[in-house]
């Protein structure tokens, strides 16, 4: 019997996990470490100054910072927004697709389409949508709905229509992925469940209400709190569609972050951005598993 | 009645066809206007003519290639994607063994370490990696495109929940064999593991060929960026021509389009089982 001696199995252990632990260690560890060390600091990317420790200056700063308290209440707007319609079209989208029907793949394909496309491609044909031309599709399609008494914007210029043009691109995109999640949990629950509800007598609604939606309570905690976050991680579309304009009306706080660290050298302002955005991350991902833990006990 | 359930079928395809019709408007507009002259990708967008082909054959391509270097970015963005998804295969699947199944003292520490790691978004670690890199003065290469992605926190766990379930009698079985730890890892798990290899590698081909955020900090020039960046500034390059833009939009999305249409199952059960898309 040839028994392995414990030596060996730690050994292939540590060689299996060192490339891994690497990469994490100085790609992800490393960087945040640094974000949440430096913004304690006035360093700035070619400064003359010495650095030095300034303990909480860079946070009390931000909430004096106009343009990043803007970034902030956009975010927000944009989660209060993009998460419930994004939600409910995706569940509507789901139930629909959930029904007897021949074809389903072809439709459930279609649907997921956008979510494959690259965003900076899909942010550079909806500039086209977006073009104040009055024959570009969204001013067209406004002047349609308004029997011809829409006057055509320029949206991606408009302090009013910039954030909510980014909004609807990304629920455009975004809403076949939170489908597919949606559709995977309708199909994983029990038939029985549903037979039971219909000896009892009861009715569409009343099947939906207590019997769909508490089997999907996981999957729907889960794509409201994918979405949110990704709500938060907002940068692409902003970037290439508005460069945050109007007047940061549709900058974001990612946006911010990299404005200061990259466009101005003003590191210890970007890292502090940072850490804020990171934290609110991490109160939501708290949150979470909150509410699954919950449905757990 | 047999009647009056039909009419409500057609309504229902009708309706499901408009919805589906929303979704991929903008991807048709997309290609019918790259074969456009540039006068009418604009005019023609107020009829149902924005969905169809234009007749200028593929002299919005010829444009393309004559503008930029296209072929260079393309080549750029199938070297990065190519060695992140392959590194991180082997890098991710590895540690996700290593935690799943081997006995050694750190494993339940490494385990906490991943878990805690995949809350940091990347968007949160670009600004500080970008300043630690820029430190140590790498920049502008291809490694500095592919070395922070290869290690995934996601995918060591996806690795490592796939392993724990896989039954434990296979691997027990080679051991009596007689087959150390390396032979039955790479002869009985890797063969038996290909589903979880597929969604790792599906998903992140997906993420990855979009990548924006971090090229656009790293990289100064042609020879080393991907294609995101370059649909991204050719609009701004004057005179801006839509028709060229769209034909480039084209060219660069074909990849992903054949990829998701060849493996539609993998990738829409990857994606739903991992949520993600950046």
């Amino acid at each position: 019997m040839n028994r392995r001696t414990p030596t060996s199995e730690r050994t292939i252990a540590w060689l299996f996990m060192t490339p891994a632990l690497l990469g994490l260690t100085v790609f992800i560890l490393m960087p945040f470490l640094l974000a949440i060390g430096l913004s304690f600091t006035n360093v700035r990317l070619g400064s003359p100054l010495p650095v030095e420790w300034v303990g909480w200056r860079e946070y009390m700063r931000l909430l004096g910072d106009a343009a990043f308290l803007r970034a902030l209440i956009n975010n927000l707007l944009f989660a209060l927004v993009v998460v419930p319609v994004q939600t409910a079209l995706a569940l509507g989208l789901a139930l629909w697709l959930n029904r007897p029907l021949r074809g389903r793949v072809v439709f459930r394909t279609l649907f997921f389409m956008p979510v494959v496309f690259p965003l900076s491609l899909i942010a550079v044909v909806w500039i086209l949508i977006y073009s104040p031309d009055s024959n570009a599709l969204m001013n067209h399609v406004l002047r349609l709905l308004s029997l011809g008494h829409w006057r055509s914007h320029d949206f991606l210029h408009d302090p009013l229509w910039a954030l909510p043009a980014i909004m609807l691109t990304s629920i455009w995109q975004g809403v076949g992925l939170q489908m597919v999640v949606l559709l995977a949990a309708l199909q994983a629950i029990p038939a029985e469940l549903y037979e039971a509800a219909a000896i009892d007598g009861a009715r569409a609604w009343q099947r939906f209400r207590h019997v769909t939606l508490p089997q999907l309570r996981n999957a729907l905690v889960f794509v409201i709190v994918v979405t949110t976050i990704l709500a938060f991680r907002v940068f692409d579309q902003v970037r290439i569609m508005t460069q945050g304009g109007p007047e940061n009306h549709s900058a974001t706080v990612v946006f911010a972050a990299v404005r200061a660290a990259f466009d101005r050298s003003q590191v210890a302002r970007g890292m502090a951005m940072s850490v804020v955005f990171f934290v609110i991350v991490l109160v939501i991902t708290l949150v979470q598993r909150r509410l699954l833990k919950q449905s757990r006990d | 009645m047999a009647n009056r359930k039909r009419i409500g079928m057609i309504v229902n395809y009708l309706l499901l066809s408009v919805a589906a019709l929303l979704f991929i408007a903008p991807v048709l507009f997309m290609v019918a206007g790259s074969f456009k002259p540039e006068a009418r990708v604009l005019s023609e967008m107020d009829s149902w003519r924005a969905l169809l082909p234009g007749d200028v054959g593929l002299q919005n391509y010829r444009d393309v290639f004559a503008r930029i270097p296209f072929g260079r970015y393309l080549w750029n963005s199938a070297v990065i994607n190519g060695l992140i998804v392959g590194l991180g295969l082997i890098v991710n699947a590895l540690a996700g063994y290593a935690l799943a199944r081997l006995h050694w003292r750190g494993r339940q520490t490494m385990l906490a370490l991943v878990l805690a790691l995949l809350i940091i978004p990347f968007e949160a670690i670009a600004v500080p990696l970008f300043y630690q890199l820029s430190a140590w003065g790498w920049r502008n290469d291809y490694l500095v495109q592919v070395f922070p992605f290869v290690a995934n926190p996601l995918a060591i766990y996806l690795f490592y929940s796939f392993f724990l379930g896989l039954p434990r009698e296979l691997e027990e079985a080679a051991r009596v064999d007689g087959a150390g730890i390396l032979r039955t890892f790479f002869a009985i798990v890797v063969p038996n593991a290909k589903p979880v290899f597929a969604t790792v590698a599906i998903v992140s081909f997906l993420l990855y060929w979009g990548m924006y955020l971090w090229p656009l900090l790293m990289t100064v020039d042609d020879g080393v960026r991907p294609l995101p960046l370059a649909i991204a500034t050719f609009y701004t390059l004057p005179p801006v021509r839509w028709g060229d833009i769209l034909a480039f939009g084209v060219m660069m999305v074909a990849p992903v389009l054949v990829i998701f249409i060849a493996f539609q199952p993998w990738f829409v059960r990857g994606v739903a089982t991992t949520g993600l898309k950046g």
